[in-house]
């Protein structure tokens, strides 16, 4: 009896591996699937424009020529200028937290910057058109002739344009970038500051030595807001002003790569242009996916070198939300 | 001045600075409460959650559609997420050494960063292109999408930190496995579980980009979840992005009845993760 029983169980234990895999499979299946949906969806504009999709500037729907480089052009430039706005601050903010600040304020402070991740993408929008675009405006007016004349200024005042779409993006990444490079300072031992101390350096020095150490993670969390700025689309499509150009200056109105998605799939009246759309969405795809593993291993490689800290880094984004 | 003075004053000096950063972040978090709350409690009237939007051009109305669309919608990914999130939790924390574990773990951060209007686009291909039409079901599908990652991750991770000698205490009392996971480590770790599934809501709640080509949007009434269905999201979107000031008065509500939402899901996930911590430490 006991034997049969015994191999009851591992029957019964055999069914719960196989019916708890099966959920687990339908996690892998469903990037699985985005990849496979995506590629098969475009595959109409991949055979018929090839690499050129990614070279042309014209984007004309009506005659059925697709050109994507304005869209590529925008998502760069406008996650770079971000990226270079965001990262002095949010790792100022968590050296400051994680460093310098006096604990009782350290999780109060921590609570309000995660705070500005949990402010959904549209209210960002929505303040970004009423108030950002209005000051921007403003500024561009007041700016002397001189300087309005340069390749940078140049452009209509009209407030929508590039830079109102990196200041709207670079406050949206801090919180990313903050909270996981906090991670990461906790995670070099403190052995690394106290020999830093030790040697006579003073709180700055030991601070550096602490980044250096965890440098690559540093640059991980870095990537990771790079990933959110390229993705980011509601925010970004109210703000940027929406007309497909290449341009260095900041005020001249531009598009992104997620702005045309959330503005044309609907309108897509071609099986061309649906499918010129989808590559788009592709390569986004593509990008982000590098972009996160890329990061994930890097801020992997600081917080594990300790060996099994209890923490795991991968559900910083979600906490950051919280 | 000596050369240790100067380095100690260059230290304040960036001591100082990174104050300065922490300030600086909260001024746009300022900025945004500041109008939203202004401008929304302006604009907020018992009308906005009762009537049906009105056409262009007559004042008045409200989002009573959008509301109840987007709590449906929110709820449909909830109750396909959940479950689909758990188990796979429960399936990488029983066999942390499997192939398909590292793979669920690899894939669920993918799964993270992927932007929300490509797996707006994925839902599209998936629910909408098949039947022809927008349907809440396909919003609730994106949104799914969006919440199975957070909810897997965290389940693990909190299954991870229930002592492993509970499992075996209910393996020697002649539990099966299943037996094990679902009546004993499931629900000693619960409470933080129910946090990733807030925090889950809290990411869920505010998006709009997915919704855009599966749920759609609708102007009339509808709890008919094969058909487009209004969310609060995309109705700012259109109102925001309208001409008329009546409009934008709305999608200033709308905002704050969002932020709201929002933030309840996640001060509820602080409170309960709290709780969890002074548990454990006691």
């Amino acid at each position: 009896m006991s034997r049969s029983s015994s191999r009851r169980r591992s029957a019964d234990d055999r069914v719960f591996r196989l019916g708890t895999g099966f959920f687990a499979l339908l996690v892998v299946l469903i990037v699985a699937g985005i990849a496979w949906v995506l590629w098969r969806q475009s595959r109409l504009s991949i055979a018929k424009f090839g690499f050129s999709f990614w070279k042309g500037t014209t984007w004309d729907p009506v005659a059925g020529d697709f050109g994507a480089l304005p869209f590529i052009w925008g998502t760069l430039y406008s996650s770079a200028l971000a990226l270079l706005i965001s990262t002095p601050i949010a790792l100022g903010i968590a050296i400051f937290l994680s460093e310098l600040s006096p604990r009782p304020l350290r999780t109060p402070l921590a609570f309000l910057t995660e705070l500005l991740a949990a402010v959904p993408s549209i209210v960002y929008g929505l303040w970004g058109v009423f108030v950002l675009v209005p000051i921007v405006r403003k500024l561009h007016v007041l700016m002397p002739d001189g300087l309005r004349k340069t390749p940078l200024f140049s452009g209509p005042p009209l407030g929508v344009g590039m830079a109102a779409a990196a200041l709207v993006l670079a406050v949206m990444v801090i919180p990313f970038t903050s909270s996981v490079a906090r991670e990461v300072l906790k995670a070099v031992p403190n052995t690394q500051r106290e020999a830093a101390y030790a040697l006579g350096a003073t709180r700055w020095e030991a601070i550096q030595a602490a980044m250096r150490y965890g440098r690559t993670g540093i640059l991980g969390a870095i990537i990771l807001g790079l990933g959110r700025a390229i993705g980011e689309t509601m925010a970004v499509t109210m703000v940027i002003g929406n007309n497909p150009q290449v341009a260095w200056s900041l005020f001249k109105p531009q598009y992104t790569m997620a702005a045309v998605l959330a503005n044309e799939f609907t309108e897509a009246s071609t099986d061309l242009y649906l499918s010129a759309l989808v590559e788009i969405g592709l390569v986004l795809f593509a990008i982000t996916l590098v972009i996160n593993t890329l990061s994930r291993l890097l801020i992997w490689s600081v917080t594990h070198e300790g060996k099994a800290k209890k923490r795991a880094p991968a559900a910083v984004p979600a906490k950051a939300a919280a | 001045m000596s050369r240790s003075s100067r380095r100690k004053a260059f230290s304040r000096f960036v001591e100082v600075l990174c104050a300065g950063a922490v300030l600086l972040a909260l001024v746009p978090l300022f900025f945004v409460f500041f109008y939203v709350v202004q401008q929304g409690f302006s604009s907020l009237n018992w009308d906005f959650f009762t009537k049906m939007p009105k056409p262009v051009g007559e004042l008045g109305g409200g989002m009573a559609n959008a509301i109840v669309g987007s709590l449906i919608i929110i709820g449909l990914a909830a109750a396909f997420a959940i479950p689909v999130g758990l188990v796979a939790g429960v399936y990488v924390s029983e066999y942390p050494k499997a192939g398909l574990a590292t793979a669920v773990r690899f894939t669920a951060d993918v799964l993270n960063g992927v932007p929300s209007i490509v797996i707006g686009i994925f839902a599209y291909g998936l629910a909408v292109l098949p039947v022809k039409h927008f349907s809440a079901l396909a919003g609730g599908l994106a949104l799914g999408f969006m919440m199975i990652p957070i909810i897997t991750r965290s389940t693990e991770e909190l299954l991870n930190l229930v002592p492993g000698s509970l499992r075996e205490g209910a393996l020697a009392l002649g539990a099966t496995r299943a037996r094990a996971a679902f009546s004993v480590m499931l629900p000693a770790a619960l409470p933080g579980i129910m946090t990733g599934i807030l925090v889950a809501l809290a990411r869920i709640a505010g998006e709009t980009a997915p919704l855009l080509f599966t749920s759609f949007s609708n102007r009339f009434f509808t709890t008919r979840l094969d058909q487009p269905m209004a969310s609060l999201t995309y109705q700012i979107w259109t109102y925001a992005m309208s001409p008329y000031d009546d409009w934008h008065r709305q999608a200033w509500a709308g905002a704050l009845v969002l932020v709201t939402m929002v933030f309840i899901f996640s001060v509820l996930a602080r409170v309960v993760t709290r709780r969890l911590e002074r548990m454990h430490r006691t």
